[in-house]
């Protein structure tokens, strides 16, 4: 259960090969080799500083690797501006969730439809994210910055949506919120994956992304130090000691 | 206002707090006095501030005082002690009345300095001055003894019927037009002055009552008829002049400058990028109309119609934006405003030198190109006067018509931008530009539009200012002219259209009527800016975002906003 570097063939949805990325001269992620199928929730746990966040931004577009490859669809888009990627069918809901505070609900979710060019679609969308997270809905002309975080986080999670996306990035969905409000945006994820959306979840929460993910990468800085199964890395002895909280 | 229908009997309101009893009859004794006052003479010597010197002949400042004392009558009637409390249910009358027996001492106190000034010394108030001060200070007393009602309805909510709404639009908008063409008509600086100071009285006044709120949700409910009303009252403004060119000379400027303010507030008010050159664009619109211009100046051959100049000259200028753009535009904040300061220096050195002994003869370098001749579009000369409906309009009056087509587009095309995909995409860069770029927002994309969409539009207003001026010359498009662009967004309230043509109209105006300040007009302007941070940072109208950006630890605002939302839904 080491980090698998071979070669695999080209059948993931997202691939991503020997990806390099550095601040200046502080290289934040090293070399790492992993990939998404379709239909499949996976999940990247690390601590502070592992180099999740990084890695995302780098798949989204909004920072350039130094070295490596990253392949979607069967496409390389690592010099491949940001919006293109979010057109391609591959959304990032950030870190942080990052909604527009000034903007209302409905705003807010018009404008991860952005790259899309159907309003009729659009607004079939909107409904249903209204429909998955009815306070949304009753909120619709509020500004999204009177809303607490775990209200913020459905908001996110749906703004993300509306790009109908084939692939969401879920970066830290569970920051800062309530355990139930985490429970309800961890069965949102699944909610999601049933409805045929593909999800790459990074998460400091080891417990609750590892129990939902078809597949798991710890990554501690910067390298992939274990990857298997959600089920296998749960049971893992080391991912238990450092990640879990237990001896 | 008495048509306002009560939606619940006022049984359970508290009993109201003693008042002193004399306060209310101390106001009335005071509105009386202020009256009386203005019907006798004010000062000795007719020669000064319009004639105050007729007893039982009122002048322009008298009556104003008189229009004061009026609306301050009908406050007091409205208190708990008069026959229209029940319209004071609604209206703060107490504080109204607070505002307006302070300003209107004030406005007493300014008169009497203004006499003394003008005609040396104190000597030459006559009796009515003293007292219609007098009755302002009593007016002011009597209101602060006043107490103010304990439970208020809100005035935004009210429901009125549609002909009230459209007809106090129609009232508010009518006496804008009086009152504009009254103040313009103003030849001395005191009266102007005193008749601003009336102005923002009674504006502060019916704020402080809440019939303003009432009047701004009357405006929603009826948006077309507002935007007509307005429209309507800016068409008819020359035909209050009787073919006079000297206020229109001042409303054309302020139409050109607006005009482009409302260019520049795409750039900064939707989309955030602090331009501090953007007077350039204007100046390339205006140079090209020159240079494709009839006059003997002109140095290039070529002579099309005035509407294929408008294109090329705004074509131009959008080219040029985006030229200073691309490379500028992937740098953000305080980068961007020092390249683009660079660039409206450049364009002005270019402009000065072009002027063959150090390149191609363009623009004639610092002469620049006078003898423009006037407009004549389907036959139409701008240069002469008009006479419809036997009204002369005079050479500005037709600049002034064809500015305000422009501005009308200029609105127009602002509105739609805002409220599209594209206006959604600008609000969230301005926002937080790394969520839009995570959001498919193409970040780069959009600001360079932004950048190019402004420029087009200042390089419109420049080839009509051409024309208009009748001359070019580098030295009119200096810093000074980016900063009060900019100044004039910041003070109305960025993002808006109301608040930017209010702010260019104040800064545009004040200037032209009170010259005798010229030399302080910087110090004064930095002063109102400086006043405006601290006061009202969000500027004079509101954007509904911007008072959330400023206010966010207002938490009283964020439910009211809330609430306010909430009722809008509703309906």
């Amino acid at each position: 259960m080491t980090a698998s570097t071979e070669e695999k063939p080209l059948t993931a949805m997202l691939e991503v090969r020997d990806l390099e990325v550095a601040y200046g001269k502080i290289v934040a992620v090293k070399k790492i080799s992993f990939s998404v199928e379709q239909g499949q929730v996976v999940s990247l746990i690390g601590t502070n500083g592992a180099g999740k966040t990084t890695t995302l931004r780098t798949i989204s577009g909004l920072l350039r690797p130094t070295n490596g490859e990253i392949w979607f669809q069967g496409e390389r888009i690592d010099h491949v501006q940001a919006h293109d990627i979010v057109a391609r069918g591959l959304a990032h809901s950030p870190e942080g969730r990052r909604i527009f505070p000034k903007l209302t609900v409905e705003e807010n979710l018009l404008l991860g439809a952005f790259a899309r060019r159907d309003p009729a679609g659009v607004r079939t969308d909107l409904d249903s994210a209204y429909d998955l997270f009815p306070i949304l809905g009753e909120r619709r002309k509020q500004p999204a910055g009177t809303f607490s975080g775990g209200e913020q986080q459905m908001l996110a999670m749906g703004r993300a949506m509306m790009s109908r996306p084939k692939l969401m990035m879920l970066d830290e969905p569970s920051m800062g919120l309530s355990p139930i409000m985490m429970k309800r945006i961890m069965s949102t994820v699944t909610e999601l994956q049933k409805q045929g959306t593909t999800i790459l979840l990074v998460e400091q929460n080891a417990q609750a992304a590892l129990k939902r993910a078809d597949y798991g990468y710890v990554l501690e800085v910067g390298q992939i130090k274990l990857s298997g199964t959600g089920r296998e890395l749960l049971v893992n002895d080391e991912v238990r000691k450092a990640y879990l909280g237990e001896d | 206002m008495t048509d306002v229908q009560t939606e619940t009997p006022a049984a359970e309101v508290p009993a109201a707090p003693k008042a002193k009893p004399f306060a209310w009859p101390l106001g009335l004794v005071g509105v009386a006095l202020v009256v009386i006052g203005s019907f006798l003479s004010w000062s000795y010597d007719g020669t000064i501030l319009n004639n105050l010197s007729i007893n039982f002949y009122p002048g322009g400042l008298q009556i104003l005082a008189i229009v004061a004392a009026v609306l301050a009558l009908v406050l007091l009637l409205a208190e708990q002690q008069g026959p229209l409390s029940n319209l004071g249910n609604w209206l703060d009358a107490t504080l109204g009345l607070r505002v307006l027996g302070t300003g209107l001492t004030l406005y007493m106190a300014l008169v009497l300095v203004a006499i003394s000034v003008e005609s040396d010394g104190l000597i030459n108030v006559n009796p009515g001055g003293y007292v219609s001060f007098a009755g302002a200070a009593l007016l002011a007393v009597g209101a602060w003894l006043l107490p103010l009602r304990p439970q208020l309805r809100n005035l935004s909510e009210a429901r009125t019927p549609a002909w009230l709404d459209i007809l106090a639009i129609a009232v508010l908008m009518a006496a804008l037009l009086f009152v504009a063409a009254y103040a313009l008509g103003l030849e001395d600086a005191w009266s102007f002055i005193l008749c601003l100071l009336f102005v923002a009285v009674v504006a502060t006044a019916l704020f402080r009552t809440g019939a303003m709120s009432w009047v701004a949700q009357a405006g929603q409910r009826h948006r077309k008829v507002l935007t007509l009303a307005s429209f309507a009252v800016a068409f008819l403004f020359p035909f209050t002049q009787n073919g006079s060119d000297a206020n229109m000379s001042i409303a054309t400027a302020v139409l050109v400058f607006g005009a482009t303010a409302m260019g520049l507030n795409i750039v900064v008010g939707l989309a955030g990028l602090l331009d501090l050159g953007y007077i350039a664009f204007l100046g390339s619109g205006a140079y090209v109309a020159a240079t494709l211009s009839t006059s003997a100046f002109a140095t290039i051959g070529w002579k099309p119609p005035f509407l294929v100049v408008v294109l090329v000259g705004a074509c131009v200028a959008a080219v040029l934006g985006l030229i200073i753009g691309s490379p500028t535009l992937r740098v953000s904040g305080d980068y961007l405003a020092i390249v683009t300061l660079g660039f409206g220096e450049i364009f002005r050195f270019a402009m000065f030198n072009l002027d063959g002994n150090n390149g191609p003869n363009l623009t004639n370098g610092p002469n620049g190109i006078p003898g423009i001749p006037d407009l004549e579009v389907f036959g139409f000369n701008f240069g002469v006067a008009h006479h419809p409906f036997g009204i002369e309009l005079g050479r500005f009056s037709n600049y002034y018509f064809l500015l305000l087509v422009l501005i009308g587009g200029v609105i127009l095309a602002f509105t739609r931008l805002n409220n599209s995909r594209i206006g959604r995409g600008w609000v969230a860069i301005r926002e937080d530009e790394k969520a839009a770029e995570a959001m498919g927002v193409n970040v780069f994309g959009l600001k360079l539009l932004a950048f190019a969409v402004g420029a087009f539009l200042a390089g419109l207003a420049g080839t009509i200012k051409a024309h208009q001026d009748g001359a070019v010359s580098p030295d009119q498009y200096i810093f000074l002219e980016s900063a009060f662009l900019l100044a004039a967004i910041v003070l109305g309230g960025m993002g808006t259209i109301a608040g930017v043509l209010l702010g260019a109209t104040i800064l545009k105006l004040l200037p032209e009527k009170l010259r005798f300040f010229s030399e302080y007009r910087l110090l004064l302007f930095g002063v109102l800016l400086v006043l405006m941070m601290r006061f009202r940072p969000e500027g004079l109208v509101a954007s509904r975002r911007r008072q959330l950006e400023f206010h966010e630890e207002d938490e009283e605002l964020a439910e009211a906003v809330e609430h306010k939302l909430l009722v809008e839904e509703a309906k």
